[in-house]
């Protein structure tokens, strides 16, 4: 337990380092639009899209090469402003990569969890803690819900989880009745 | 005479008000039970000081503030704290929040009552209001030490005091007023010393003649009759007519040298200062759809359904609202406490409140736009709203609505604008928060992919440096 905290507060001050460093290197590299793309795409990294990752799948939509509705994490909401920022016409979310589920995250059954590491190497975002041979655990606060840990699990442990609503994330419905 | 100035639009619903002035303020019995939410405030929830099985005094604190927008929670009556959990608030979501179970025990025993020096240092009694759990009382309970703060830039000049109470149904003000004219006086007098403003100012819309007389009395502030217009107890709209300054969005009133307090408000300020007791009731109207409407004086965390019963429910109720016809929620139920947002609770029928008509589609007669006081586009605010097209809709001043429901109540097309509006700004919200942990799992993600392309290097390096090893062997 330990070590894991102190490879998480190790992980926590590296970033600091790395978010300098990242936004330099990309700055030099990265394309301007494919910048202001990613910036809307949802990072989920669950490659839905199509592409093995959100960036991959900004530089396709910048380079032309996808449309603007194959990202079901980002719904219509993100539609719109890749829309809005690429000066074309909105277009509903394209089926084929999936519909838009509710915010969930992953959660480690830790007593069948045989520490396998293998949805540690899964996570895009290193949102699993744990090392070889112990339980792994979920840091639920870092977890995108890309669902990418479920598959390599060889002793299926790990579900997904909805995010419970509480007063602080709880949002307005629009009205019921519709205008006709 | 002070020159008045006017407000964009604004409309003239029926009052509904006689009916909860006829009695005095009231003193209900103790309920069995208080429930008393730890999180009454704009800010941070107060964090819990007391355990289940624990006694406390009546103005023992029980819930401390945390981080600097915050602010504290009070035992209301002595008692025993039965449990703190999860219970129904008032809240339209209708999910429970954290709260402190108190079983009154009758004695009324209070905490060492310490009234504090009016003279003292003003970040010390800025503190002890934060302690006091002093809020805006007018519903937005924005934790007043704050805005009593105009910081060393800024100069207020006038402290403007708001006894409008625009929205039908809603007295507990106009009672207040008529009967507690010195408290808020004094407590204004304390605001005016916090501030350093050079006037003090107090609006009342002119239909409430019994109080702007009291206050008249009471002396130490200019008392100005407003024009009773729907909503000139907006603090912008209230701002605009009492002084003719128009607060830009996004821009606070104290920049402008201008600060709104409600009422209520400065009573407890009078209160938490000169006799050291913290906020732990408030006034409510009962109305609506019960035998006797009246103003209450309830502790916080008394549940509504105990109100109800003192003004005597009638049959055919169906629902309450918390707040006024026009901005006010519907209850999830009755079962819930009096918060210190809580300024009214109208008890609802089929006669009183018949069943919203069918919306049809907008005609573009652009009605709404006439009546939005804060001067928008309601019809494509409703567009975009509908349409989900959020950032347009943030284009077009969608966070300078005030969801006064004006545009709503003209519409000729019954079109429910303010929840397209409420619905909108929830969206946009929740999508702030979105891109905070988005920003945060790219960041993760970028910093992944760089300690993976490095681990590939590293191990490639180091199988060159075998192979040559090899080779040089
Ligand atoms: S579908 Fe969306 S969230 Fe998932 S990887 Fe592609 S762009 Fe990212
Ligand atoms: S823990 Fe699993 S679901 Fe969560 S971000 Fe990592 S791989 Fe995705
Ligand atoms: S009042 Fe109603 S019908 Fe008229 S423009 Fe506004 S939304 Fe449309
Ligand atoms: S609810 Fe908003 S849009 Fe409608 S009239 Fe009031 S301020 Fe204007």
């Amino acid at each position: 337990m330990l070590d894991a905290i102190i490879v998480m507060s190790g992980l926590a001050l590296f970033l600091g380092g790395v978010l300098g460093y990242a936004s330099i290197r990309f700055h030099v590299q990265g394309n301007a639009l494919v910048e202001k793309i990613d910036a809307i795409l949802p990072q989920t990294q669950c490659a839905q899209c199509g592409f093995p990752g959100c960036r991959p799948y900004a530089e396709a939509i910048a380079e032309g090469r996808a449309d603007i509705n194959q990202c079901p994490p980002g719904g219509e909401a993100n539609i719109h402003k890749l829309a809005d920022l690429l000066g074309v016409e909105f277009k509903p979310l394209n089926a084929e990569h999936g519909e838009p589920k509710p915010k969930s995250v992953a959660y480690i059954d830790e007593n069948t969890c045989i520490g396998c590491t293998l949805c540690l190497q899964a996570c895009p975002v290193d949102a699993i803690s744990g090392a070889p041979k112990q339980m792994h655990t979920i840091i639920a606060q870092e977890c995108t819900g890309c669902e990418l840990c479920i598959p390599p699990c060889p002793v299926d442990c790990i579900v997904m989880v909805p995010v419970e609503s509480s007063i602080a994330n709880w949002k307005w419905k629009p009205p019921m009745k519709e205008v006709a | 005479m002070r020159q008045l100035y006017h407000f964009n639009g604004g409309v003239h619903p029926p009052q509904h008000k006689d009916q909860s002035t006829i009695d005095p303020i009231r003193i209900p019995p103790l309920p069995e039970k208080l429930i008393i939410p730890l999180h009454q405030h704009i800010g941070s929830s107060a964090k819990a000081l007391v355990q289940p099985g624990e006694r406390v005094l009546k103005g023992q604190m029980i819930g401390q503030p945390e981080g600097h927008v915050s602010s504290a929670i009070h035992a209301p009556t002595s008692g025993k704290i039965l449990s703190v959990g999860m219970e129904p608030v008032p809240h339209p979501s209708g999910l429970d929040a954290l709260c402190v179970i108190l079983e009154p025990d009758g004695l009324e025993e209070w905490i060492e009552r310490v009234p504090l020096d009016p003279e003292m240092d003003p970040g010390t009694m800025r503190t002890k209001l934060k302690d006091a759990g002093v809020v805006g009382l007018g519903g937005a309970v924005f934790p007043s030490f704050i805005k009593l703060n105009p910081g060393s830039k800024n100069k207020v000049r006038t402290l403007i005091l708001n006894g409008a109470e625009c929205e039908p149904y809603i007295t507990c003000d106009d009672l207040l007023m008529r009967e507690r004219a010195f408290e808020i006086a004094e407590g204004a007098k304390l605001m005016q010393r916090l501030l350093g403003a050079e006037e003090v100012v107090l609006g009342i819309e002119d239909n409430k003649p019994l109080a702007i007389e009291a206050m008249k009395s009471a002396g130490g502030m200019e008392v100005v009759a407003v024009p009773t217009v729907y909503p000139g107890g907006g603090a912008k709209q209230l701002i605009k007519v009492l002084t003719g300054v128009e607060v830009p969005a996004g821009e606070r009133s104290t920049d402008l040298g201008v600060q709104c307090f409600n009422v209520a408000t400065a009573a407890s300020v009078y209160r938490a200062i000169r006799l050291g007791e913290p906020v732990l009731s408030r006034i409510v109207t009962i109305t609506g759809n019960v035998a006797q409407p009246g103003n209450y004086e309830a502790l916080i965390g008394t549940p509504v359904d105990h109100l109800i019963r003192q003004a005597g429910a009638l049959p055919g109720s169906s629902g309450a609202i918390m707040g006024g016809p026009m901005m006010g929620i519907d209850l999830p139920s009755t079962h819930v406490p009096v918060v210190k947002a809580m300024n009214c609770v109208i008890v609802k029928s089929e006669a009183l409140f018949p069943k919203a008509l069918d919306p049809m589609p907008c005609i573009r007669c652009a009605r709404c736009a006439e009546s939005c006081p804060a001067e928008l586009q309601p019809q494509e605010l409703y567009w975009f709203a509908k349409a989900k097209n959020f950032g347009k809709a943030q284009e077009y001043a969608l966070f300078d609505c005030i969801e006064c429901g004006c545009c709503s109540y003209v519409c000729p097309s019954h079109i429910p604008l303010v929840q397209y509006y409420r619905y909108a700004k929830s969206e946009i919200w929740a999508q702030e928060r979105e891109k905070k942990a988005s920003d945060l799992a790219r960041l993760r993600h970028e910093f992944r992919v760089e300690r993976m392309e490095r681990d590939k290097r590293e191990k490639a390096e180091r199988l060159a440096q075998k192979s040559a090893q090899a080779k040089e062997l």
